[in-house]
């Protein structure tokens, strides 16, 4: 007995997979969509009973609150400026923030490596102290208790050598300002960037075809120094005075002046990520393993050639990923700065919105602006981690 | 002619190693002044230790540490109401109850938690509390030990095993239950945002378990091949990801009730909750989703081959491995959740970091602030170590990155 | 167009399939009959494996037809399932479910899939071990088995669903060699009693001993097919001639 065997024309519908796949996800977005619907429609009519509307219209309008620190502003400037301030505030401190974080977790990373038991036991108990205590704490303390508590009035500040004073107010240290020959010392800054990529590019050429190995970075470096200095010197007068804080009848003038909350949160998102950037860093180097040294060694490379060219090399790969989202996490803790009254994003964000009631709007923009970091980072690291990708079968 | 035959002797006996003592002078030598820039190194970092130690002694000795125990029940529990502690110590004895059960019938590193805990409540009624507080310190020991019997005694009993799981899973809202009461059961207790310490614990045992769900669905749609569901998925873990915990708690405390129906308002702890656990869920999905593409593919391919279809192999195949291999992960999280609880203060929700914000408010203790800070960081400190420990000990266990 | 099943169990008519651009299945066909053991042989690459996984969709054919058992392989989900159920398919890294005991691996889709009671299950499982000749493995984890026993507790999972055909996809390639034979006697054993059985593999030996016919496959296309006396002694084919060169000097 033969038996008919199912063609291919007819599929009823609710069998066929193509069909399925398609339907099942028509209906997962059109749930999503309701919910999204309801939400909004609710959105909509809680607005209406307030009396607003969304726009985007109040960041023209007057701001009317002060801005401690940050760039040139004051309380006339439009609620976009300020918005603005507080996004560089954010910026400086998490740009700040991620340079010395990432030296305090490189050089603990490498201490708990070190073949002295107490440098390594010492770098062992930071990480797992910071690692484990909540990092509002750590910014309360080093704020409230330090800066606010521990440290003097301006009057009987502590004074480091090279002119920098403690103070409850802040930190104020000496620093550079810019004079009228400025404008002419640019030129040679620039002239000498210029120089040094010329340079950088020309010597590789010349190593390519002389097929000779060598570091084409040191040459374009040396250059780009030889011309800053010597422009330093052509140009009349100097083009960066060193403003030094002194103390007048109130208060310090001149120099940098670091706020007590800029400087507790600082130091706060430094000593914690820097304890977390330890670890990768170690974890780094340890991946590299024995057997790469042995090798480098046996084939008679020096020291500092096999950190350059065997171990740091990949080491780095295995480094760079987290690190990027380490430095991800200090941009977004940053934004505890408004529970110790730095004024960054978060706060003038808050704050615009204690002024102005549009809380959905403020919502949208300060989502966005941490949104549009997260995204730039993941970007570079993707772009990052593609070029690096070990080549594999 | 030569017999190049040899004749191996083989030796049983193994002779003993030389002396193998280390003098303490060859250890110092050899871990701390091996060269020059060691030897300095050790030097310095003495002095600095020496100085940075004695200078805390100094304090520790003058500081006025009697702040913590009078306020020990504020920062513990906050403003509950103490005619009703009973039912916060009914919560604690329910968990050390379980936790003496599991430890008996599965011995292993449950037994080492539970030993502590008991150990711990042990030493801590030796400390000058109430009597009335010593005594309830010293049941959390004795409903242990009792939990521990019941437990080794049901050890192999097959039965047991599903109710001891159902009876963690139950204990869950039972607590809630218990704690801040329910209509009709027990007297619902008003004013929950004020609940100090317990309020940390709470919102981290919550999140995590109702992220948990959560988690594993989205991670499981975000390697969906369908792309909308695909899309969807990846496009909510990615902005959570992106945006720090505060942004969205101030979501919760000005926006939320925008998006919600006029009659329906949520106080001010239930849109905490939601909003960690909201939070709580992207992290929950990206560390699901390193477990399940740890798994071989030929593991996807033998369940469908075998004819179980999507839903059974993911539950009966794919889940079960994944998990395993995500615990530790998890476990972290949940430490950093914990953590991530004293974020609670900035919508005013009195949790043990604001609380102590409001005690050195007190004319009382005005300077105290140092004692206070320092507690509260060696409490988070040990209870976060210990839970990191135990997450390292259960990743010994598992094996996992052995295979 | 329908075909009726008396001419084969497998009919595999013009296939063709495609990895992006790279055509790895161009244009095979041939017919299998019941109870009927075929060797497929090549060089890596030409898409022997990727031809039998076609058969239980583990892999999808863009052009062509494949029918097993009568029914044809196409969109429709209740085609995939039937034939599914049908055929069993044995992978080279085993793929057991390191999560579940070896007789739970054997049971597991029984019980879900068949819907047998759960004694019955385990007893089939039993029988199935018993088969292989492992009945004293049924509780322990596969990561605590050799390779030679975790494959034959593959094969017996396989076998737990009663398919018609079965599908070996170089079942001992991952095996050290002193295990190679362990697993090819449970192979000759099933072939014995009459399995249908579809067999990728390097080993020349099993084929020359079991294989009805021998498939010579290289550059996704069927270059040759033939008994085993006339595929050895008498290849017709340049490729095969040279590809026999190559395998059997050792």
């Amino acid at each position: 007995m033969s038996k008919k065997v199912a063609s291919s024309q007819s599929i009823p519908f609710w069998r066929d997979i193509r069909v399925l796949r398609v339907v099942s996800q028509i209906l997962f977005l059109i749930v999503i969509a309701a919910g999204i619907w309801w939400l909004l429609n609710n959105l909509q009519t809680n607005l209406k009973a307030c009396g607003l509307k969304i726009s985007f219209g109040f960041l023209k309008n007057t701001a009317g609150f002060p801005i401690s620190e940050g760039l040139r502003y004051d309380p006339t400037d439009v609620n976009g400026y300020a918005f603005w301030v507080g996004i560089v505030n954010t910026i400086r401190v998490a740009v700040i923030g991620i340079v010395l974080a990432t030296v305090i977790g490189v050089v603990v990373g490498v201490a708990r490596l070190s073949s002295n038991w107490l440098v390594k036991k010492l770098a062992g108990i930071y990480v797992e102290v910071i690692r484990n205590i909540p990092l509002l704490v750590q910014l309360f303390f080093w704020y409230f208790a330090v800066m606010l508590t521990a440290l003097p009035m301006v009057k009987n500040s502590i004074s480091l050598p090279g002119s920098i004073y403690l103070t409850r107010r802040g930190v104020y240290m000496p620093w550079a300002t810019v004079t009228e020959s400025f404008s002419t010392w640019i030129f040679y800054v620039i002239g000498g960037l210029a120089l040094a990529i010329i340079v950088y590019v020309l010597r590789r050429m010349q190593l390519k075809r002389t097929e000779r190995p060598g570091f084409p970075i040191i040459w374009a470096t040396t250059v780009l120094i030889l011309t800053l200095v010597a422009g330093w010197f052509i140009t009349p007068g100097n083009p960066l005075a060193l403003s030094v804080p002194v103390l007048g009848r109130f208060n310090f003038e001149g120099g940098l002046w670091l706020s007590t909350s800029f400087t507790a949160l600082l130091i706060g998102l430094s000593v914690y990520t820097g304890a977390f950037i330890a670890e990768i860093v170690r974890a780094g180097i340890t991946a590299v393993s024995k057997g790469q040294t042995e090798a480098a060694k046996a084939i008679g490379l020096k020291n500092m050639l096999i950190l350059r060219l065997v171990i740091l090399p990949q080491a780095l790969r295995v480094i760079i990923p987290p690190l990027a989202s380490q430095y991800l996490n200090l941009t977004k803790n940053s934004s505890l700065a408004i529970l110790i009254g730095y004024y960054d994003l978060m706060n003038v964000g808050t704050t615009i919105f204690n002024q102005t009631g549009r809380a959905v709007e403020m919502i949208l923009l300060i989502m966005a602006s941490y949104l549009t970091m997260s995204l730039l980072t993941s970007l570079l690291m993707n772009y990052y981690n593609r070029r690096m990708k070990l080549v594999e079968r | 002619m030569r017999d190049n035959r040899q004749i191996v002797h083989i030796i049983k006996e193994q002779l003993r190693p030389p002396s193998e003592r280390i003098p303490v002078i060859r250890w110092l030598k050899q871990n701390l002044f091996n060269s020059w820039f060691n030897a300095i190194l050790t030097i310095v970092s003495t002095v600095l230790i020496v100085i940075a130690v004695f200078g805390l002694l100094r304090w520790a000795l003058g500081a006025r540490w009697e702040v913590i125990p009078t306020n020990l029940k504020l920062l513990l529990v906050g403003t509950y109401p103490a005619e009703h502690l009973w039912r916060v110590w009914a919560t604690v004895y329910l968990v050390s109850f379980l936790l003496g059960f599991s430890s008996g019938s599965h011995g292993g590193l449950m037994r080492r938690v539970s030993t502590v805990v008991a150990s711990v409540s042990v030493l801590l009624a030796i400390l000058p509390f109430p009597w009335g507080t010593r005594g309830w310190l010293l049941g959390i020991a004795v409903v242990a030990a009792v939990g521990f019997g019941l437990g080794h005694l049901s050890k192999g009993i097959r039965r047991c095993k599903r109710l001891e799981i159902a009876a963690w899973l139950l204990s869950f809202p039972i607590s809630l239950v218990l704690l801040n009461g329910m209509e009709g059961i027990l007297p619902v207790i008003k004013g929950r945002t004020t609940w100090g310490f317990m309020l940390n614990l709470i919102g981290a045992v919550v999140g995590i378990g109702l992220s948990f769900p959560i988690g594993v669905l989205l991670a499981l749609g975000r390697r969906s091949e369908l792309p909308a569901i695909r899309w969807v998925c990846t496009a909510y873990i990615e902005i959570i990801r992106g945006v720090p915990l505060i942004s969205l708690l101030f979501m919760a405390s000005i926006m939320l009730q925008l998006l919600l129906p006029a009659n329906v308002r949520p106080d001010l702890l239930i849109r905490a909750m939601m909003t960690i656990t909201a939070f709580s869920a992207a992290y929950m999905a990206e560390n699901v989703r390193g477990g399940l593409q740890a798994i071989p593919r030929g593991q996807y391919e033998a369940a469908s081959a075998v004819g179980l279809n999507k839903a059974l192999a993911t539950i009966l195949i794919i889940l079960p491995q994944a998990l395993r291999l995500v615990i530790p992960a998890i476990v972290g999280q949940f430490i950093a959740l914990f953590m991530d609880t004293t974020l609670f203060g900035f919508i005013a929700i009195l949790e043990l970091l604001n609380i102590t914000r409001s005690i050195m408010g007190n004319i009382e203790w005005r300077g105290t602030i140092f004692e206070l800070y320092v507690f509260i960081g060696i409490a988070f400190w040990i209870l976060c170590y210990s839970m990191s420990y135990v997450s390292r000990r259960i990743e010994k266990t598992l094996g996992v990155g052995e295979r | 167009m329908s075909v009726t099943s008396d001419e084969g169990i497998i009919i595999y008519r013009d296939v063709h399939k495609w990895y992006g651009d790279f055509h790895v299945l161009r244009g095979i066909t041939f017919t299998m009959q019941k109870g009927e053991v075929i060797v497929i042989c090549g060089p890596s690459g030409s898409g022997k494996s990727t031809c039998i996984r076609t058969i239980n969709r583990l892999e999808e054919h863009q052009r062509g037809q494949i029918i097993v058992d009568g029914v044809e392989l196409t969109n429709d989900l209740r085609n995939i399932e039937t034939i599914r159920r049908e055929v069993g398919i044995v992978f080279q890294q085993f793929n057991l479910f390191p999560h579940l005991s070896v007789l739970q691996n054997v049971a597991l889709a029984p019980f879900w899939v068949l819907k047998m009671k759960k004694s019955k299950a385990d007893e089939v499982a039993m029988q199935l071990l018993e088969r292989v000749g492992i009945p004293e493995q049924a509780e322990k984890y596969p990561g605590q088995l050799s390779g030679g026993q975790q494959q034959r507790v593959a094969i017996a999972r396989a076998l737990a669903m009663s398919p018609k055909i079965m599908l070996f996809d170089e079942p001992t390639s991952a095996l050290d060699p002193e295990m190679i034979k362990e697993v090819l006697d449970v192979m000759k054993n099933l072939a014995r009693s009459g399995m249908t059985m579809i067999v990728v593999t390097h080993e020349m030996g099993f084929a020359r001993e079991v294989a009805d016919r021998i498939i010579f496959f290289d550059y996704g296309q069927l270059v040759e097919e033939n008994t085993p006396e006339e595929f050895f002694h008498n290849p017709q084919h340049e490729r095969t001639k040279l590809f026999l060169s190559q395998i059997l000097d050792y």
